[in-house]
């Protein structure tokens, strides 16, 4: 059954950026190998990290969105660790009803960091909506 | 000659303890999903060294208090959130 997940990958702050577009195209390419449709996919770029992971206190954080069958979440878990040079850890979340909805609303700009411009207007159709 | 009520000077602030009625947040807003990738929102549920405050003093009702705290513990997992500190606030 089709599920949708997120995950969120932390890569090495060490890469050059040829490394670094070339890993995270070669995770899209994957997911689309073994057939899972991208939703979404955002690079939040250099991070603070709020702890050192492997004595670096940087990295670069990757998240995507994925409607894809169950089997596929280890599957793509394994290529986390096999490339664990370059990553520095991963998360992966089962994303349920109303994550989905916060998504949306956060993609279309109504709640999140991005909301400032909006803040009284997002309100209203948020809270009728609900 | 009797003192008349609004004239008495009081000590302290006699409406410090007074307590005010506690209500969650998330249900009084109407947010169904508690983002564990948005940390400064997550900041209001934990203390100064990191850790995740309990019901009693964030009024959060059980439903949300258990999504509060497993997205403090994933930002934690993402390093978005310290596991302890000091002077997080």
């Amino acid at each position: 059954m089709l599920k949708q997940y997120e995950t969120v990958v932390i890569l090495s702050p060490l890469l050059s950026e040829d490394e670094l577009k070339s890993t995270i195209t070669g995770y899209t390419k994957w997911l689309k190998k073994k057939k899972a449709e991208l939703v979404h996919q955002e690079n939040w770029g250099l991070k603070q990290l709020a702890y050192p992971i492997e004595n670096k206190h940087s990295g670069y954080f990757l998240v995507l969105e994925y409607k894809a069958d169950n089997s596929i979440v280890s599957e793509l878990e394994v290529e986390f660790v096999r490339d664990n040079d370059r990553v520095l850890r991963f998360l992966t979340v089962l994303l349920d009803k109303y994550a989905l909805q916060y998504n949306d609303n956060k993609r279309a700009g109504l709640v999140g960091k991005n909301r400032k411009s909006s803040i009284k207007k997002a309100d209203a159709p948020t809270a009728s909506a609900e | 000659m009797a003192a008349q009520k609004k004239d008495i000077k009081f000590l302290t602030n006699p409406n410090i303890g007074r307590n005010r009625k506690k209500y969650c947040r998330f249900k009084k807003m109407g947010i169904k999903y508690v983002d564990y990738k948005d940390p400064e929102f997550l900041l209001k549920f934990v203390n100064e060294q990191g850790k995740i405050l309990p019901r009693r003093i964030t009024g959060n009702s059980l439903k949300f208090q258990r999504k509060v705290s497993q997205a403090v513990k994933r930002a934690r997992h993402l390093s978005l959130l310290p596991y302890l500190t000091d002077g997080l606030k």
